[in-house]
């Protein structure tokens, strides 16, 4: 099951980058949230993989899919004097990172195999609600405090200025 | 019951494939749109690996982080969209390279 999960994210999200078509992109991105709600499910995650579909592939893709569809972009065109050298400076520095995460993670072998036993009690709702009400009760207030800010500032931000006088 | 077995370093290493992925969409796209859906990419690769260092040390920790990484991102989601948005209305592009003004 990782194999299937593991090649499907990253071919989903290889297509996201690399799709012409903004509303493509969005639909393989939420392609690649279903592949890795499989991800977490093998991980025995059920709550974070519930809420994965609920937030992302719920709410943001609507909302990002929502915006393309205001804006009716469409595909994008290549800019005459954009690409070439900064492009391939670009994906080089990205190679770069990308082997440096590689040695990093292989030069320190974790050597772990198994899911300990405890793995099956703690993605259960119960019991991340236990800890979210008690251990995280603070940060969980201060994230509804924060979402309300999101919610103030971007209706200010994409509110349409009425002309005074 | 316990799946089949997977090494750690495996969703390690998914992980880090995920956010190379994400950085060359930041690096090399245009449109605003499809870079913020890059940087989506990226929180989610962190995500994973989150989660699988959660589960492999039986600690319920990684996994309230990433519920509070999730409820960032959608405050981060309502208000960067907000700023695309009204980008466009002022300037008519969501090409980040048309976009210069603050540029010196």
């Amino acid at each position: 099951m990782f194999t299937v999960f593991a090649i499907g994210a990253v071919a989903s999200a290889v297509f996201t980058i690399t799709r012409k078509n903004p509303v493509a992109s969005a639909m393989s991105l939420v392609g690649h949230f279903f592949m890795l709600t499989g991800l977490y499910l093998t991980l025995q995650a059920q709550f974070v993989a519930a809420v994965q579909v609920l937030v992302y592939a719920g709410a943001i893709m609507v909302l990002v899919i929502f915006v393309i569809m205001l804006l009716n972009v469409g595909t994008e065109q290549q800019h005459p004097q954009s690409g070439g050298l900064r492009t391939t400076l670009g994906v080089m520095m990205a190679g770069l990172l990308a082997v440096l995460m590689g040695t990093a993670i292989l030069a320190r072998p974790t050597g772990r195999v198994d899911l300990p036993p405890e793995s099956l009690t703690i993605g259960t709702t119960e019991a991340i609600g236990q800890s979210l009400f008690t251990t995280y009760l603070f940060p969980f207030e201060a994230v509804s405090l924060l979402l309300l800010a999101a919610l103030i500032g971007s209706v200010i931000l994409a509110k349409r200025h009425v002309q005074e006088g | 019951m316990l799946p089949t077995s997977i090494p750690l370093d495996y969703y390690l290493i998914l992980s880090a494939c995920l956010f190379v992925i994400g950085v060359v969409g930041v690096i090399t796209r245009r449109n605003a749109i499809i870079i913020f859906m890059s940087i989506e990419l990226m929180l989610n690769a962190v995500n994973l690996s989150m989660v699988a260092f959660s589960a492999f040390s039986g600690d319920i920790a990684g996994q309230m982080f990433v519920f509070f990484i999730m409820a960032v991102a959608a405050a981060e989601a309502a208000v960067g969209l907000a700023i695309v948005l009204a980008l466009f209305r002022n300037k008519q592009t969501i090409y980040v390279d048309e976009i210069n003004i603050m540029k010196w």
